[in-house]
């Protein structure tokens, strides 16, 4: 953090228009709606996205579980080439987000243990899409608002947690309730905004995730919402791939559909359902939104 | 020169005999001997002895630290004759033989060049006399709680003036909010408000309530207090407390005193039994205030009401706009701290809601409930309908034993609190069940134990061991996430209403007072006695005592208890016609002073000021009575006018010197 | 009845979690927070405060073999909710790191296969690659058709990239791989003493 809070202060976002950009391995394959619909919202905010060159996986939860060493070494590397580059980083996955974050925060303090050359020297601020957004909410004028749309926000454990790289309160986060507030939805109070969506497990333990992604989805649907909002290809993965494999043991079956919040944002920027790509989740959005007069 | 051996304390290490036969070498030392305990009776018998005998003009004892039994060796010195300030102590078992225990060799050098310093000091002693001064027998007391109200009835009963000052528009404290009492259950108010009435109409106490400490100056014996009478806007002489006015009064906002469970008027008396049971109107709340305000500010738009229906109804015409606050200023011999506490405010734990959810109430907010005048007439009811809850859970430590929370420790009362609280839910409703998540459960105390036993055994109470991690609406139910760490497996509980035992804190502007009063506060702002276990109701700035729960949490036996203690404390002051000052104070060598007046900013104990000398020169001018001879001023001295008697220059100089001799 | 346990004030599991976590396991009084909080724990041979507390006393083996310190989902809740500020989720992490240091074998197999086979496709190819990695985890697993339905309708909704992604400079990547893996083996040479 030391090294932060040393960089001049037009790297941090605020008046920031230009970032290098880390999509993330996710958002290039069976997250594209996420990139898609996210480079559309900043193109027409006017936030200039610079696709990182030749980046590479931050080795997620995987990297993290099996070697300490490696877990700060890959996200190193793009944390370096970040900071050549010299614009603040941005990313709109929340654990590549939390990955570069801690790997700049470890690297500020523990130089020695990165192997991705000097990242120490002058590291770049890491940020979440949310954070850059919630940035200019001020100025921010929906061509059209989502009245009526009820909108459960899904902050999962990654943007919140552990409080050195949280951009939110822990248990009551707010920022993207805020967007969700300005484009004219209706943020839903709910208790499950920062609960665990089972994370990576799906392969190895996916009754773990389907047993904890579904109270996440249940707790949504109690509370009268249209549509979770996440802000992470991992956990729209686990919540709303697994819906059809819910219910049985644990209770009633439940149907809710999981978008990214920059589709929700490019629905009120005026994009179609169709250039955000919202017909490609598991459990269709389009129902919902069409009832709405949305889509 | 009196070498003591301390049983073995200091002659288990000192080889006294080469003590003993250095000192004779010593110059200037005419006699020597050596005992097995100085501060028994022979031991002091040898000195008094010693000093007749051998025309003794000054003494060392050596023996142990000053802070045990100077004053023992001062008196036995004085009744020999001799003036109390020529005697030396030097410290050779808690400097000497108890940290070097295991270098006999070295310890025993140590205690000789010990005895060396004490000696050249000794033969620079110069003869004190202590001072004596007058005292106001009229005490302060601030905080009209339990403890307050207790400290002041001893003392108005021991004969002596007494000034209440009480921050609120009624005194009782929280004691006053408290419905039941543990362990035995009886109701707080029948207990509490005979000794409010008694108070109010002692014909040696004055009840000044909605006012506060401004200033404090002066010393013990002879402080000066400015004390703020709040506008009450009610002429309290007039006033009968017919209760016309807050029957009527238009205007209805959160009672503070029902913890916004119930409501009250702009013009109000917190409870029934309020004492004194007289109106005070609320400002901020008031009609006609708003009213006032609103023309003076010359804003545009609809005028508030004018209102003033209280001021039309009193039969006594005793509504005064015109009423300001008030200074007064009063002078008193010693003043009693029992400024209580506050409850944790619990929207710190997000992961309970932060306070978003109605029916996760605090302990407090149910004693109200359960309490027969309160906001629900005793019923329990969940705040958010009104409904009859059937599962409770009591959540311990919340705000308590919390590093997370900035509070790292115990309540001290909430166990027995929660006890309390299982036991009467159950007596008022038989389908209740109670359950209890508690870390450790702390029942020390006479009935405690058995108390907390009853509400498992006979009131079904179920204690679950281990902290709540989450609690969240689900419906119209709580939904509450706990450990049972006895059986090793998480807890859920859909809950009808959750009770947090939030815990205890001390009151609000308790630190600004402190600073007011020379006193310290703690990290978690409790005031510190002047000795956790021997003076546990004094403080470090004579005259000032402590009550209650100020000092740290505990429970209304041991505040009564403490409240009597400071009261004994006071009354035993003020037996006395005469306060004697130590001598050990500073002095200024009024030939040297430049008058900078750099002491003065030194001086923690304000007792350094100015005196104009015939030739209009400002010089310093040290106040005894309240130098503690701390020596600050001694130090920051830059034309070495200033001198502490007892430690003057001189004496230290020698000391050091002596070393190299 | 498990037999008794013969507490051990420092056992070398324990000294480990000290110095690699930087947490004192005394710190924990046991309250239960964490466990209470757990999206894991009903998963858990033993949750969170009892891995404190076998820390405490030292049951390094206990610890080692329970399935807690992989199926911990790092999710940081405990962490973020101890009342005495311990990192739980960092103790979790040093102690799989430590398992994995010792060659513990890992109470959940497909956990740590998964870990595995993500690494492998990373290392091979610079990101992830995710149909690669489903059939590697399904062969190596040894059920080659799990996920089938979930994989087809994928597949349908055009949410899974066929072709593996095309990055320069992997080659870094691979070496960053084998120096972390040195560096790994040295720790766990020390580790093993
Ligand atoms: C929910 C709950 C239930 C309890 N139940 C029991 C029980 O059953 N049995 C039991 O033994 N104990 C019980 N207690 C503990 C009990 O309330 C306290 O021991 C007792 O009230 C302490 O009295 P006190 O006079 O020290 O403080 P307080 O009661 O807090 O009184 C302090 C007074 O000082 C006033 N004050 C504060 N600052 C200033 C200032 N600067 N100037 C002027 N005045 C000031 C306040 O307004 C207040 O009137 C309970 C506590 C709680 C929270
Ligand atoms: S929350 Fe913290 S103190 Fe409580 S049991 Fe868990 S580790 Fe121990
Ligand atoms: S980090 Fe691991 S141990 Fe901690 S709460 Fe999450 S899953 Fe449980």
């Amino acid at each position: 953090m030391k090294q932060e809070a040393r960089a001049p202060s037009e790297k941090r976002g605020g008046g920031q228009n230009t970032f290098s950009y880390y999509p993330g391995c996710a958002l290039k394959s069976s997250a594209r709606e996420y990139d898609i619909s996210a480079r559309l919202c900043c193109e027409s905010l006017g936030i200039e996205l610079r696709e990182l060159a030749d980046w590479t996986c931050c080795g997620a939860s995987s990297a993290h579980a099996t070697s300490d060493v490696l877990a700060v070494a890959l996200p190193g590397k793009d944390l370096h080439a970040a900071s050549e580059a010299g614009y603040p980083l941005v990313t709109a996955c929340a654990m590549c987000f939390s990955r570069l974050k801690i790997a700049a925060h470890e690297t500020a303090d523990m130089a020695t243990r990165t192997l991705a050359g000097d990242v120490s020297g002058n590291i770049v601020p890491v940020m979440h899409l949310l954070e850059v957004i919630d940035s200019r909410l001020a100025s921010l004028v929906p061509n059209k608002g989502l009245a009526g749309l009820k909108v459960a926000c899904f902050y999962g454990c990654l943007l919140v947690r552990p409080k050195a790289v949280a951009i939110d309160d822990a248990e009551n986060p707010q920022v993207m309730d805020r967007l969700m507030r300005t484009i004219g939805a209706e943020p839903m109070p709910w208790a499950f905004k920062t609960e665990c969506c089972g994370a990576g497990l799906p392969l190895a333990r996916p009754d773990i995730v389907r047993r904890l992604s579904h109270r996440i989805l249940l707790s949504a649907a109690a509370v009268g919402a249209d549509c979770v909002a996440v802000a992470c290809p991992e956990c729209h993965a686990n919540l709303d791939m697994h819906q059809a494999g819910m219910g049985g043991k644990h209770g009633g079956e439940v149907r809710v559909p999981v978008v990214y919040f920059t589709q929700l944002l490019g629905l009120s920027l005026g994009f179609s359902p169709y250039e955000l790509h919202l017909d490609r989740h598991m459990v269709d959005p389009l129902p919902a939104l069409s009832s709405k007069g949305l889509a | 020169m009196f070498v003591c051996h301390c049983g073995t304390n200091i002659a288990g290490v000192v080889d006294i005999a080469r003590v003993v036969e250095a000192a004779k070498r010593m110059p200037q030392v005419v006699y020597v001997s050596d005992n097995k305990y100085t501060c028994s009776d022979p031991g002091q018998g040898s000195i008094k002895n010693a000093i007749g005998e051998h025309k003794l003009d000054r003494v060392v004892v050596s023996a142990c630290s000053p802070r045990m039994h100077e004053k023992t060796f001062r008196k036995a010195v004085a009744q020999a004759g001799l003036n109390p300030y020529m005697l030396e102590i030097a410290n050779i078992r808690e400097h000497d033989s108890w940290v070097h225990a295991f270098d006999k060799e070295g310890a025993t050098a140590k205690a000789i060049e010990l005895v060396r310093l004490a000696v050249a000091k000794v033969s620079r002693d110069a003869q004190l006399h202590a001072r004596q001064i007058g005292l106001t027998k009229r005490a302060l007391v601030i905080g009209g709680g339990i403890a307050g109200i207790q400290a002041a009835l001893d003392i108005a009963n021991s004969g002596h003036e007494v000034v209440v000052v009480e921050r609120e528009a009624t005194i009782g404290g929280r004691m006053a909010q408290v419905d039941k009492t543990f362990p035995t259950l009886d109701c707080s108010a029948c207990i509490l408000s005979p000794k409010m009435v008694e108070l109010s109409s002692h014909p040696r106490v004055t009840l000044l309530t909605y006012a506060e400490v401004v200033s404090v100056k002066g010393f013990l014996g002879n402080f000066e207090v400015e004390i703020r009478q709040k506008a009450r806007k009610v002429d309290h002489a007039s006033c009968t407390g017919c209760g016309t006015c807050w029957q009527k009064c238009p205007e209805k906002v959160k009672s503070d005193f029902d913890l916004g469970l119930g409501e009250r008027t702009a013009i109000y008396i917190p409870f029934p039994q309020a004492v004194p049971p007289k109106p005070v109107i609320d400002l901020e709340s008031c009609r006609y205030m708003k009213y006032l305000a609103f023309t003076a500010s010359g804003a545009e738009g609809k005028k508030p009401p004018q209102c003033r229906i209280c001021e039309k109804l009193c039969p006594t015409g005793s509504i005064d706009w015109e009423q300001k606050d008030k200074i007064l200023t009063e002078k008193f011999g010693a003043i009693v701290v029992a400024t209580g506490f506050k409850t944790f405010d619990h929207s710190a734990y997000g992961e309970y809601g932060a306070g978003a959810y109605p029916d996760v109430i605090t302990g407090l907010q149910l004693e109200r409930m359960m309490s027969a005048s309160g906001p629900t007439g005793g019923e329990v009811r969940r705040p958010s309908d009104g409904a009859h809850p059937k599962t409770v859970v009591f959540v311990s430590c919340v705000g308590s034993r919390d590093e997370a929370k900035g509070r790292a420790y115990c309540s001290k009362v909430c166990c027995m609190y929660i006890a309390k609280h299982a036991i009467m839910l159950k007596e008022h409703d038989p389908e209740v069940q109670s359950f209890v998540f508690y870390i450790d459960i702390r029942a020390g105390g006479k009935g405690y134990e058995e108390f907390v036993r009853r509400a498992q055994e006979e009131y079904g109470a179920i204690y679950l061991r281990g902290r709540v991690s989450k609690i969240y609406q689900e419906g119209r139910k709580l939904k509450v996430l706990g450990e049972d760490s006895l059986i090793g497996r998480p807890v859920e509980i859909d809950a009808d209403l959750v009770v947090l035992a939030t815990g205890i804190e001390p009151s609000t502007g308790v630190v600004d007072l402190a600073q007011r009063l020379s006193i310290s506060y703690d990290t978690d702002r409790f005031l510190v006695e002047a000795h956790p276990k021997l003076r546990p109701v004094e403080t470090q700035t004579d005259g000032v005592f402590l009550a209650g729960v100020c000092i740290g949490p505990k429970d209304i036996p041991e505040t009564v208890a403490q409240g009597s203690a400071a009261a004994a404390k006071v009354a035993a002051l003020f037996s006395q016609e005469y306060i004697t000052t130590d001598p050990m104070t500073a002095t200024v060598d009024l030939m040297k002073c430049t008058g900078c007046m750099l002491c003065a900013q030194v001086c923690p104990f304000k007792a350094i000021g100015s005196q104009t000398m015939r030739d209009g020169k400002v010089l310093a001018n040290v106040n005894e009575s309240l130098c503690k001879g701390c020596g600050l001023c001694a130090a920051a001295c830059r034309g070495k006018a200033i001198d502490l008697r007892g430690f003057t220059n001189q004496q230290l100089l020698a000391e050091v010197t002596s070393l190299w001799q | 009845m498990p037999s008794p346990v013969i507490p051990e004030s420092r056992s070398p599991v324990s000294r480990f979690v000290i110095e690699h976590s930087g947490q004192n396991p005394a710190r924990c009084y046991q309250c239960g927070k964490c466990t209470a909080g757990c999206p894991a724990a009903p998963d858990m041979d033993m949750g969170p405060r009892q891995v404190m507390r076998a820390l405490q006393l030292g049951m390094g083996r206990e610890v080692l073999s329970c399935n807690s310190i992989w199926v911990c989902l790092q999710c940081q809740t405990c962490s973020s909710r101890c009342p005495k500020e311990i990192d739980i989720a960092k103790v979790m992490e040093s102690l799989r790191l430590m398992a994995i240091l010792e060659g513990h074998p890992a109470a959940e197999k497909n956990i740590a296969l998964f870990n595995e086979v993500f690494l492998d496709v990373v290392k091979r190819h610079g990101r992830a690659y995710e149909l690669e990695m489903g059939a590697l985890y399904n062969l190596r697993s040894g059920h080659p058709t799990a996920n089938a339905r979930i994989l087809v309708e994928l597949v349908a909704k055009g949410r899974l990239a066929l072709l593996p992604p095309a990055v320069r400079g992997v080659a870094k990547v691979r070496r960053l791989f084998d120096e972390a893996e040195a560096a790994r083996r040295r720790v766990g040479r020390e580790v093993r003493g």
